[in-house]
């Protein structure tokens, strides 16, 4: 029971997957949230790598885990810079509103 | 038996916060509970041994991703009750699919297992004797170098798109025109000065400052004795 495997974080990893995917519907409204979701999402595909990088003895997984993390902060910048020009232009951070490209 | 302890303290918090940043009433909440959650991960990656990437994930993240999501949350004047409609509406939904996958990632977590060539089909075996730290550094720059380009490109673009993203031009406002400046009429003039020289002992032309103007009488209401000619001050 207190012999932590893989199995472990593999566990937790999928629980907080899923809380993001949960998130993401829950929220529907709320780009912030939504984006905190995503925010969720990487870091159980980031402890999922981690986990198996130590599992295997394997720095690839921790090198792919860095990568991640950086594709997830600029795209955190982007799209808060993205959702701050959108309320800056329509007054509102609805999804449901976000339709103007639909041409 | 203390990292088995540890762990099931930091995934119960984790797991705890995630709930919470999906649903809580208040986005500020959210950001808050996500540092939290930041945090034990950082504690699961130290338990896993990737101790470099816990303290970067505590850095980038909670230093930098957090805080910007919170400035974000401050800065925009929503009515966060009005994004509250249609939470109960939406959750049956989320929970059956979030539900579903759950089931199809445990039936996978179930049935996989690793081929018997593993051990041989690593891509960078960790050293021995060394931290993590520098485990990670000798495959990141000659490994990876390509990867870690790329990396720092994406956060270059990320940098470019976010200032051009925000940048707005304010008519009205004064700014700074070089070419103006450099190209007004024949005042620019290039002198050579050698150090520690005053410009005056040098005979450096520079135009002497206007005169200013002469203090205002100032009637003192208490009626002190003597007036502030000359000195321009005040109480």
């Amino acid at each position: 029971m207190l012999e932590i495997g893989l199995g472990h974080y593999l566990t937790v990893s999928a629980i907080l997957f899923v809380l993001g995917v949960f998130g993401i519907f829950l929220n529907r409204k709320n780009v912030i949230v939504i984006m905190m979701s995503i925010e969720l999402i990487l870091l159980s595909v980031n402890l999922n790598l981690v986990a198996f990088s130590s599992r295997l003895d394997d720095l690839a997984g921790q090198v792919f885990a860095m990568l991640i993390l950086t594709v997830a902060a600029a795209e955190a910048a982007i799209g808060l810079a993205i959702l701050v020009i959108y309320f800056r232009n329509r007054g509102s951070i609805e999804v449901e509103d976000i339709s103007t490209l639909k041409g | 038996m203390i990292a088995g302890l540890a762990f099931y303290l930091f995934a119960a918090i984790l797991i705890a916060c995630a709930t919470m940043v999906v649903t809580s009433r208040n986005p500020v909440h959210s950001v808050l509970y996500l540092i939290l959650g930041f945090f034990n991960a950082a504690g699961l990656f130290l338990l896993a041994g990737a101790e470099f990437l816990a303290m970067i994930l505590v850095i980038v993240y909670v230093g930098a991703v957090a805080v910007l999501f919170l400035f974000v949350v401050m800065m925009l004047d929503i009515d966060f009750a009005k994004m509250r409609e249609g939470f109960q509406r939406y959750a049956p939904f989320g929970a059956v699919v979030g539900g579903i996958l759950f089931l199809e990632l445990l039936m996978v977590m179930g049935t996989w297992q690793f081929s018997g060539d593993a051990a041989e089909l690593r891509l960078s075996p960790v050293p021995g004797g060394v931290s993590n730290t520098v485990a990670l550094g000798r495959v990141l720059y000659t490994d990876y170098v390509f990867l870690f380009q790329i990396a720092g490109l994406i956060l270059l673009v990320a940098m470019m798109g976010a200032i051009v993203l925000t940048l707005r031009e304010r008519p009205g406002t004064r700014r700074q025109v070089i070419e103006d400046q450099l190209a007004r009429e024949g005042k620019v003039e290039i002198l050579s000065v050698p150090s520690g020289k005053g410009i005056r002992e040098l005979g450096i032309y520079r135009p002497l400052p206007k005169p200013e103007p002469a203090p205002k009488q100032v009637s003192h209401g208490h009626g002190h004795g003597h007036d502030d000619h000359g000195h321009g001050g005040h109480h």
